[in-house]
C-alpha cells in the first residue's frame, strides 16, 4: 500500500499526485514508468514519472483523469493509499553527448516531457521546449517549464493563449530560424509524435519518442506493448519507452492504443454511479 | 488389492457442455471411497519405477498404502516429506510422462491414478486438517532471499524456512504465486490452492513482498548489502515468444502470456474487475502445448469458437494427454498439421482471418520427432478475430542486466550447475529460469535442490 502525501489539481482533469514508493524511488531515472494498480479490482496501469525523492522515498506523477482507473486514482486524496505500485520500469532517457535539445510536448504529454526537459536541463544541456494544448483552460506547468528550460514556447490549436498553431509548426519555425538541435524529444498523443517526426525528418535530426503503450506486468512478459520499430518488434516495457521516432510504425500503435476503447468507454461510464469511487477490498 | 480392474477410476468431472461456460474446476476430486478403491490398484512394486519417474521422488507406494488404510492423514506426510505443493502437483503435473508413465500397471492397462491420489490426500488435509495449526519455525536469523514466487520459488522458499533460516521471497507482480496464478487458468488449478500454500509458507515465517521486480526496483548487489546470505533466483521464463511472420503485430495477436494474465491474474472475465478482455468470435490458437490448451479453453469460456493450429501431429502434441482430451470434449476443433503462414487484418490493423498451409511430416528432427514439411499450393484461410501464440516462452534477462557477472548457458538461460549453484558465489538458480520452458515439478525439484545446496553452501560461511 502506498500512502499518498501531497495532491494537487492542475487542470479540471490534470493531477499531480505524490505518494509513498520507497523501492522505486531508490532506482528511479527520469523517462522510467511505473505501473500502479489503484485497488483490488484495478487494472495495471503504466504511468511515467515526473519526479522521485530518494530521501523521502516518494514518486510523483502529473496524469490526466481519463479512463477509469485514472478517474478512480483521481478520487483519492491526501492520506489515502493505492494498492500496488511498481518500478521503476523501462530504461532511463539517455542524455550522454547531448549540448542543444528541443522538447515537443502535446497535451497530458507535457506533464511528462517536464521531468524530461528538465532533467536534461539541469545537466547542462541547453533545452528549448515547445508545449502545444487545445485551448487555454488546459494549459498546465506553464510557470514549472518557465522555471526549468532555456525557452518556453507556448501553443495552443485555438490561439486563447500563447502562439495560435501546433506544435510541429513552431518546432518547424525554430529548425528553420537556425537552431540547430542534437535532438528533438517528443511525448504526447501519437498521432503528433508522428507528425513531430514527419518534420524533423527531412533535416536530419534525430527524434525520440516516449511510447506509451497497453501493457499488463512491464516486465516483458506478456508481449501486450509490442511495437515495430525499423521493421523488428519490440517491447515497450523492457526496450523502451523511449524509440527513434523515425522508425516507429506508428499507424500500429495507434490502432493497438485504440483496441479497448469501447470496454473503457463503457466501463468509464461506470465509475461514479456504480461504485462511486474506488473499491476497497480485504 | 483391485487386482482385476485394469482402468483407472474416472475422474468425477462437470459436463464438458456445461463446463465449457464457466471457470469453476473441471475436475471434481475423489471421494473417500474412489480414493481408497484406486489405491488398491497399486501392486506396491519392491522397485518402486514410479518414484524413479518422479522429479522430487515422492514416497508414492508408501503413501498409496496409507490411502488404501483410510489412512489419509499419513499419506499427506510421506508425500510432504519430500513435495510441499502436492494438491498443486496432483493436478498439473503430466503424470503419463512421470509416475504414471513408469506404472507396471500401465504395461498391461492403465496406471494407478497417482496425480489422482495425490491431490484427493492434499485436498483431504485442507478440509480436515488445514493449517491453523501451522506456526511459526524458530529461525536462525542468517537471511535469505528468493526472487520469484513460482513454484521453484515456493518450493525452495518451504524448504529453506523449515530448515530454519530467515526467508524473503520477492515477487514483481501484485500477487503470489507466479505462472501458477497468471498463466494455469482457475478451471484446472483453483487460486485459492495457491492462496492456501502461501498462507502456509507466510504462517511458518517466510516473508512476502510483491510488487519488487529484481533487476530493477533492486539489484542482487543491494540484497548482499542489505545482509542476505544467500540467493535463489527463481523468475522463470518469461518472455513469450512469436513465429516472426507477417501480420503478427496487427491488433488481436495475443501471446498467450498476455491472453492467459488478463484473464487469471487480472480476472478479466469477471464483471467486478477493470481490465478489459474482447468477447472474440473465433479465435485461432497456435500451438500445442499446456499453454496452449489452456488458452484454448479459456478463449472458448469467453464464448468464442476456438480453433487450434498445430504444425506436427497428435502424437506430438506436448501437451497433457487429459488436457487434449479435456479440449476436445469442450468443443475446441483441432487443426493438426497446419501451419500459419501469415495474419491478415481489415483498414483498422485488426486481425480478421489466418492463412494457413497443410504439413506433412518428414524425416526426425534433432528433437527426434519427425520434421513437419509444407505441402506446396494448400494454403487456406481461417476467419478470425483473434489470434493466440502459444510457442513457449525464453528467458527474462531483467536481472542479467543488472548483475555483473551473472552467467547465462547456450541455451539462454541462467548458467546454474546441478545444484542450482551460478557464477556467482551465494547466488543460486533453478526452474525455467535456468532450463527454458518446461513443468511445474521440474521447477519444484530445481527450487529443492537449491535450498539443499544453499544450506550447504551457509554451513560453510559459518566455519
Amino acid at each position: 500500500m502506498h500512502k499518498i502525501v501531497l495532491k494537487k489539481q492542475l487542470s479540471h482533469d490534470m493531477f499531480w499526485l505524490e505518494f509513498e514508493a520507497p523501492y522505486v524511488a531508490a532506482k528511479a531515472k527520469p523517462g522510467q514508468f511505473i505501473i500502479f494498480r489503484v485497488d483490488e479490482f484495478g487494472e495495471r496501469v503504466p504511468l511515467t514519472m515526473a519526479a522521485s525523492d530518494k530521501d523521502k522515498g516518494t514518486v510523483t506523477i502529473i496524469f490526466q483523469a481519463v479512463g477509469r482507473s485514472t478517474m478512480l486514482l483521481s478520487q483519492l486524496n491526501e492520506g489515502d493509499y493505492i494498492m500496488d505500485v511498481t518500478g521503476p520500469l523501462g530504461n532511463p532517457t539517455e542524455t550522454e553527448g547531448l549540448k542543444n535539445v528541443c522538447v515537443v510536448g502535446g497535451g497530458t504529454g507535457n506533464a511528462l516531457a517536464y521531468p524530461v526537459a528538465k532533467g536534461l536541463h539541469d545537466v547542462g544541456i541547453h533545452v528549448d521546449m515547445v508545449s502545444g494544448f487545445k485551448t487555454e483552460e488546459l494549459i498546465v506547468l506553464e510557470d514549472e517549464f518557465k522555471e526549468a528550460v532555456d525557452n518556453f514556447y507556448l501553443m495552443t490549436d485555438d490561439g486563447s493563449k500563447g502562439e495560435k498553431g501546433f506544435t510541429t509548426d513552431k518546432l518547424k519555425e525554430l529548425i528553420d530560424a537556425g537552431n540547430e538541435y542534437d535532438e528533438v524529444i517528443t511525448v504526447g498523443p501519437p498521432i503528433m509524435m508522428k507528425f513531430v517526426c514527419k518534420v524533423t525528418e527531412p533535416y536530419g535530426i534525430k527524434t525520440v519518442a516516449s511510447l506509451t503503450a497497453i501493457m499488463i506486468d512491464g516486465t516483458g512478459m506478456c508481449g501486450g506493448c509490442r511495437v515495430t520499430v525499423g521493421g523488428e518488434t519490440k517491447y515497450a516495457c523492457v526496450d523502451g519507452p523511449e524509440f527513434d521516432g523515425q522508425l516507429v510504425d506508428w499507424d500500429v500503435l495507434i490502432a493497438r492504443n485504440a483496441y479497448y476503447t469501447e470496454e473503457e468507454k463503457r466501463d468509464r461510464e461506470h465509475v461514479c454511479n456504480l461504485t462511486g469511487g474506488v473499491r476497497h477490498y480485504e | 488389492m483391485n487386482n482385476d480392474v485394469m482402468k483407472k477410476t474416472p475422474m468425477p468431472s462437470q459436463e464438458p457442455d456445461v463446463r465449457n461456460r464457466n471457470f469453476d474446476e473441471v475436475a471434481l476430486g475423489y471421494t473417500e471411497e474412489m480414493a481408497i478403491g484406486e489405491a488398491k490398484r497399486c501392486l506396491n512394486c519392491k522397485h518402486k519405477p514410479c518414484v524413479s519417474g518422479c522429479p522430487v521422488n515422492v514416497r508414492i507406494p508408501e503413501f498409496i498404502e496409507q490411502v488404501a488404510n483410510g489412512e489419509f492423514e499419513e499419506a499427506y506426510k510421506i508425500i510432504t516429506s519430500t513435495n510441499s505443493l502436492p494438491a498443486i502437483c496432483g493436478r498439473v503435473c503430466p503424470q503419463e510422462n512421470q509416475c504414471e508413465g513408469k506404472c507396471v500397471r500401465g504395461i498391461k492397462g492403465e496406471a494407478v491414478g497417482v496425480g489422482r491420489l495425490e491431490r484427493f490426500v492434499a485436498d483431504w488435509h485442507k478440509k480436515h486438517v488445514g493449517n491453523k495449526d501451522v506456526t511459526e519455525i524458530e529461525s536462525n536469523g542468517i537471511k535469505v532471499a528468493v526472487i520469484g514466487s513460482g513454484p521453484a520459488g515456493l518450493a525452495c522458499a518451504g524448504d529453506l524456512v523449515n530448515k530454519g533460516y530467515k526467508v524473503t521471497v520477492l515477487e514483481s507482480l501484485h500477487k503470489e504465486g507466479g505462472v501458477l496464478v497468471y498463466g494455469i487458468p482457475q478451471f484446472r488449478l483453483p487460486k485459492d490452492i495457491v492462496a492456501y500454500e502461501i498462507e502456509t509458507l507466510a504462517k511458518k515465517g517466510v516473508e512476502f513482498i510483491h510488487n519488487v521486480v529484481v533487476g530493477k526496483s533492486i539489484y542482487i548487489d543491494d540484497l548482499f548489502d542489505e545482509g542476505y546470505k544467500a540467493v535463489f533466483i527463481g523468475t522463470g521464463a518469461g518472455l513469450p515468444m512469436f513465429m516472426n511472420i507477417e501480420g503478427e503485430n496487427l491488433v488481436g495477436v495475443y501471446s498467450a502470456n498476455e491472453y492467459l494474465t488478463r484473464i487469471n491474474l487480472m480476472k478479466a472475465y469477471k464483471d467486478e474487475y477493470d481490465t478489459p478482455i474482447k468477447r472474440n468470435k473465433n479465435v485461432v490458437v497456435v500451438g500445442a502445448g499446456n499453454v496452449a490448451m489452456d488458452a484454448a479453453r479459456c478463449a472458448k469460456r469467453m464464448g468464442a469458437d476456438v480453433h487450434v493450429v498445430y504444425r506436427r501431429s497428435r502424437a506430438e502434441m506436448p501437451a497433457r494427454a487429459e488436457e487434449i482430451e479435456h479440449a476436445e470434449e469442450e468443443g475446441i476443433k483441432f487443426h493438426l498439421l497446419n501451419n500459419p503462414v501469415r495474419i491478415l487484418g481489415d483498414e483498422n490493423n485488426c486481425v480478421n482471418r489466418i492463412e494457413c498451409i497443410k504439413m506433412e511430416l518428414g524425416e526426425p528432427d534433432a528433437s527426434g520427432r519427425r520434421r513437419p514439411i509444407p505441402i506446396e499450393g494448400s494454403e487456406y484461410i481461417i476467419e478470425a478475430d483473434a489470434v493466440i501464440m502459444a510457442l513457449g516462452t525464453r528467458l527474462n534477462n531483467l536481472i542479467k542486466r543488472t548483475t555483473p557477472n551473472l552467467e547465462l548457458n547456450e541455451r539462454g538461460g541462467l548458467l546454474a550447475d546441478e545444484n542450482g549453484k551460478t557464477s556467482r558465489e551465494g547466488v543460486f538458480a533453478g526452474g525455467d529460469a535456468v532450463t527454458g520452458a518446461a513443468t511445474v515439478i521440474r521447477a519444484m525439484g530445481a527450487g529443492k535442490k537449491a535450498a539443499t545446496a544453499m544450506d550447504e553452501y551457509l554451513r560453510g560461511l559459518g566455519d
